[in-house]
C-alpha cells in the first residue's frame, strides 16, 4: 500500500518547535497560552511530524483530487478512548485510538487516510507517559500509512478524568464497487473471524490487577485495513464486516442477525479461543464470547468466495488464525445459536449492561 | 487446559446419554409427569445452559433448577441495606460482581454507585482487606455473601484482619448455609423430586456426610456432581440408577475434588468465625431456620451490622414475582406470569432474572426460545381445562 503523501494547502516554512521544562501536567498547559503551545509543540507536533499539523492552522485541509483518486465516497467516523490501565500488555490507549479508528473506516470498506486526536488531560499526569503515547500513536499511524493531521489539547482537574482520554476521528475513501452492510446478508452466508478471539478484554482486566493471575495475555489491538483489503480482493462480494470491540463477537452476530432477518448458526469447537483465554474465562465465570477484542473482524461472505476469502486471510499476519465459525440460515430470524462443543444448543443473547463475574 | 477438554468429549456425552435415554423411559413409563432431578447449586444450572445439556436430555427428565444461586436468593431488604451502608459518608462499599445488579426496593448498588457511592467490584474477600490497609483513614465493608464455598474465605479474611490488627475493615454478612435450606425444600408440600445433584463446590468445604438424611430420612438419591459437563450428565445417570435399583444413596461423582468428609482447614476457620442465625431470610422462600450465619461475638467488631447499627427491613417482593415457586421448582421460570415481559435481565423485577446462575435469566439468555413458546402454549391450552376441573 502506498502512503498517502499530504500536500499541505500552505506552504508557511517550518517554525521553531517550543520546548516544555516540567515532568508533570499542570493546569497551566491547558490555559491557552505559552504552556499550552509548548506541550503540543513538544509532545504531539513533534511526535506526529507532518507539514499539515506542524503550520499549526485552525483545520487541515485536503485536495479533493488526491481522495476521489482512491474511490467514489468518504467515510467518516469518530471514537472515544477512555481506557484503564492506559497501557497494558499488547499495546496502550494510544495505539489503541488509533488503530480503533483505522478498523472502523476499514470495515466499511474505506481505506483511511487522516486522523485527528483530541487529548483530555488529566492534571499531574507525567509529561514522559504522554510522549510515549504520542510516540506511540505516531509509530501506529505510520506504520498504517494514515496521518494525524488535526488534534486538540485539553487539561482537567484532578479527578475530572483518569490520566488521559483520546478522541479519534478518522476519514477514508471507499472505492467503487464495495458495498458492505449489516443488513445485506443472506441465509447460508459464511460466517468468519481472523484470529482468536477475547485476548483485548481478558488482558485488559488481567493488567487491572484485581485478579492476581499470572497469565502471559496479550492485547490483539492491531490496525486491520491492510488485512480487509486482502480480503476484499480475494472476495470482493463480502457483505458484511465488522470490528468485534466492545460486547465481543456475541455482540456483532446478534446485530447481523437483526438487521439482516436472518438466523445465525454457529459451532463452539470452530470459534478460536487461547487456551489461556478460555482457563480465564473458566476462572471468572465470564463468557468469551462477549469480550472484547481490538484486532478481529467478523465478517460474512457469500458461500462461493468463502473459500478464497479463507485462503486470502489466512495468509495475512493479522489472519494466520482466520476461522468458519458457522453460517446464516433462513431458521429463527433475529436470533443467534450455537453447537456446544458437547453436542448441546444453546441461545447467544446481547449482553445485558457489562458483564460482571461470577460469585463462584 | 486438556485436563478440561476430558470432561467435555462429545463422543463420551453421547453415550451417555443412551443410557440416560433408556433408564428414564423406564422409569418414567406410566407416569404423568417427567422424572424431576434438582440440581441445588447455582453453577450447575449455568453450565446446564451454557453447554446447552437440557437441550440433549430425552422429555422424560426435567431439570428443576434449584436455590443454589447466592444472590438470587438474596431478599430485598439486605440490598436495601446495603444501599443505606453504602450512603455512610466517606465508607468504601465492595462487591463481587453480580451482586452489583441485584434490585433493592429503591435502587441496586450499581445505581447507588452511579449516583455516587464508592462501591467497588472485588474479586476476593482479601481484595477488600487490601483496600481497607490502603485507606487508613476510612471505612471498609465487604458484602460477604455464598453459600458454604465462599464461608471460608471471609472467614479467613476476618481472622487476617484481626491477626494484623486491622480496624476498619467489617464484614455485611449474608452467607447462607445449605442444609437447611435442601430440607425447608423437601419439606415444602408441593414439590415431586425424584432426586439431586449435589453441590460440588459446597461438598469440597463440608463434605457429603450432610447430606444422609436426604437419602436415608428422605428417600431420595443425591449425587454429588462437578460443573464439567460430562459431570452432569454422569451424575444424572448416577441418579437414575439409584432410581432404578431401588436404593437413595449419597454417591459422590466428583470424588476428583471432594474429599468424603471435607476440608478441615475450611471447617475450622468457618466455625471459628461465624454462628447460625436462628433464621434467614430468603427471597422468595420466605424464613428457613438455622440458614444464615452471622459473626461470633469475638469478632462483633468486625460485623458491619453491628457496627454501624443496621437495622435490617423486611421488604415484600413485588406481587407479581413467582421467584419462590421458580426455586422450589413447582413451576418453570418462563411460566412466571412476567417472565420476559415486566421481568428481563434489562428490568430484573426478581433476583432470579441478574445473575447468570438464576434459572430466569439463564432461560432468557441461553434458553430454547421455540421451546419455551411451544411450552407456554400448551400451558395455556391445558389452564382451560384445569380452572374446570377444579370448579
Ligand atoms: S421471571 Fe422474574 S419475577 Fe418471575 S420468577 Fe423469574 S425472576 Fe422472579
Amino acid at each position: 500500500m502506498t502512503v498517502v503523501q499530504l500536500t499541505p494547502a500552505s506552504s508557511a516554512p517550518r517554525r521553531q518547535l517550543g520546548r516544555i521544562h516540567v515532568p508533570n501536567v499542570t493546569m497551566a498547559h491547558g490555559g491557552g497560552g505559552k504552556a499550552m503551545r509548548d506541550l503540543i509543540d513538544d509532545v504531539f507536533v513533534a511526535a506526529f511530524d507532518n507539514p499539515a499539523l506542524s503550520t499549526m492552522e485552525d483545520q487541515a485541509r485536503f485536495r479533493l483530487a488526491e481522495l476521489t483518486a482512491h474511490g467514489d465516497r468518504l467515510a467518516m467516523t469518530t471514537d472515544s478512548y477512555v481506557i484503564h490501565p492506559i497501557r497494558f500488555p499488547g499495546g496502550d490507549i494510544g495505539k489503541l485510538a488509533v488503530c480503533g479508528t483505522i478498523n472502523d473506516l476499514a470495515v466499511g470498506g474505506a481505506r483511511p487516510l487522516y486522523l485527528s486526536c483530541a487529548v483530555i488531560i488529566e492534571e499531574g499526569l507525567d509529561v514522559d507517559t504522554l510522549r510515549e503515547i504520542a510516540g506511540s500513536m505516531a509509530r501506529t499511524a505510520a506504520a498504517a500509512g494514515v496521518s494525524i493531521v488535526t488534534g486538540d489539547t485539553k487539561v482537567v482537574d484532578r479527578g475530572a478524568c483518569d490520566k488521559l482520554f483520546i478522541n479519534t476521528t478518522g476519514i477514508g475513501v471507499i472505492r467503487e464497487g464495495i458495498e458492505l452492510g449489516v443488513g445485506r446478508v443472506r441465509p447460508d452466508d459464511v460466517i468468519m473471524v481472523n484470529g482468536l478471539l477475547g485476548d483485548h478484554g481478558a488482558a485488559i482486566l488481567n493488567a487491572r490487577g484485581d485478579m492476581a493471575l499470572s497469565t502471559p495475555l496479550e492485547s490483539d489491538c492491531a490496525a486491520l485495513h491492510g488485512l480487509i483489503g486482502t480480503l476484499l480482493a480475494a472476495a470482493p462480494g463480502t457483505r458484511f464486516l465488522r470490528d468485534a470491540t466492545r460486547g465481543g463477537i456475541a455482540t456483532v452476530l446478534n446485530e447481523i442477525a437483526e438487521a439482516s432477518q436472518v438466523g445465525i448458526l454457529i459451532h463452539e469447537e470452530r470459534t478460536p479461543l487461547r487456551d489461556e483465554v478460555r482457563g480465564f474465562c473458566e476462572i471468572l465465570g465470564l463468557d468469551p464470547l462477549y469480550l472484547a477484542n481490538e484486532g478481529k473482524i467478523v465478517c460474512a461472505v457469500p458461500p462461493d468466495q468463502a473459500e478464497a476469502a479463507l485462503a486470502a486471510m489466512r495468509n495475512h499476519p493479522l489472519g494466520r488464525d482466520s476461522a468458519i465459525i458457522g453460517h446464516a440460515t433462513d431458521g429463527r430470524p433475529g436470533r443467534v445459536v450455537m453447537h456446544t462443543v458437547f453436542g448441546g444448543r444453546r441461545i447467544v443473547d446481547m449482553l445485558v449492561g457489562e458483564q460482571l463475574p461470577r460469585i463462584c | 487446559m486438556r485436563y478440561v477438554d476430558e470432561f467435555r468429549d462429545p463422543e463420551k456425552a453421547r453415550n451417555l446419554l443412551k443410557e440416560i435415554t433408556g433408564l428414564s423411559a423406564r422409569l418414567q413409563s406410566g407416569k404423568a409427569r417427567p422424572l424431576q432431578i434438582m440440581e441445588v447449586c447455582g453453577g450447575h444450572t449455568h453450565a446446564i445452559f451454557r453447554y446447552g445439556i437440557e437441550t440433549m436430555l430425552p422429555d422424560e427428565i426435567e431439570l428443576v433448577h434449584g436455590p443454589g444461586c447466592p444472590v438470587c436468593v438474596l431478599p430485598m431488604g439486605r440490598v436495601d441495606d446495603c444501599v443505606t451502608l453504602t450512603e455512610i459518608p466517606g465508607l468504601i462499599f465492595t462487591t463481587f460482581g453480580d451482586a452489583m445488579r441485584v434490585p433493592g426496593s429503591k435502587k441496586s448498588l450499581l445505581q447507588a454507585r452511579s449516583e455516587g457511592a464508592d462501591v467497588r467490584m472485588v474479586y476476593s474477600p482479601l481484595d477488600s482487606l487490601r483496600i481497607a490497609q490502603e485507606n487508613p483513614d476510612r471505612e471498609v465493608v465487604f458484602f460477604a455473601l455464598g453459600f458454604e464455598t465462599t464461608m471460608p474465605s471471609t472467614a479467613m479474611t476476618v481472622l487476617r484482619a484481626e491477626a494484623e490488627g486491622i480496624t476498619n475493615f467489617s464484614l455485611f454478612c449474608n452467607h447462607i448455609t445449605i442444609i437447611p435450606t435442601v430440607k425447608a425444600i423437601l419439606d415444602s408440600p408441593e414439590l415431586e423430586l425424584d432426586g439431586f445433584l449435589g453441590p460440588g463446590h459446597v461438598s469440597m468445604v463440608i463434605g457429603n456426610a450432610p447430606y444422609d438424611f436426604i437419602a436415608g430420612q428422605y428417600r431420595k438419591p443425591i449425587v454429588v456432581a462437578g460443573f464439567e459437563p460430562l459431570d452432569i450428565l454422569h451424575a444424572l445417570w448416577m441418579v437414575l440408577k439409584q432410581l432404578d435399583e431401588g436404593r437413595s444413596e449419597v454417591e459422590n461423582q466428583y470424588a476428583r475434588v471432594v474429599p468424603k468428609d471435607g476440608n478441615p482447614v475450611a471447617l475450622d476457620a468457618i466455625g471459628k468465625v461465624f454462628e447460625l442465625r436462628e433464621f434467614f431470610e430468603w427471597r422468595g422462600l420466605g424464613s428457613i431456620d438455622h440458614s444464615g450465619v452471622r459473626m461470633r461475638r469475638p469478632y462483633e467488631k468486625y460485623d458491619a451490622e453491628t457496627k454501624f447499627a443496621i437495622r435490617s427491613t423486611r421488604i415484600a417482593d413485588p406481587k407479581s414475582c413467582q421467584c419462590g415457586e421458580v426455586l422450589k421448582g413447582v413451576i418453570k421460570p418462563w411460566e412466571c406470569k412476567v417472565f420476559g415481559t415486566a421481568c428481563t435481565p434489562e428490568t430484573p423485577l426478581g433476583a432470579l432474572m441478574v445473575s447468570s446462575e438464576g434459572a430466569c435469566a439463564a432461560y432468557y439468555q441461553f434458553g430454547d426460545v421455540e421451546k419455551i413458546h411451544a411450552r407456554r402454549a400448551e400451558v395455556k391450552a391445558v389452564e382451560p381445562m384445569m380452572a374446570r376441573t377444579r370448579s
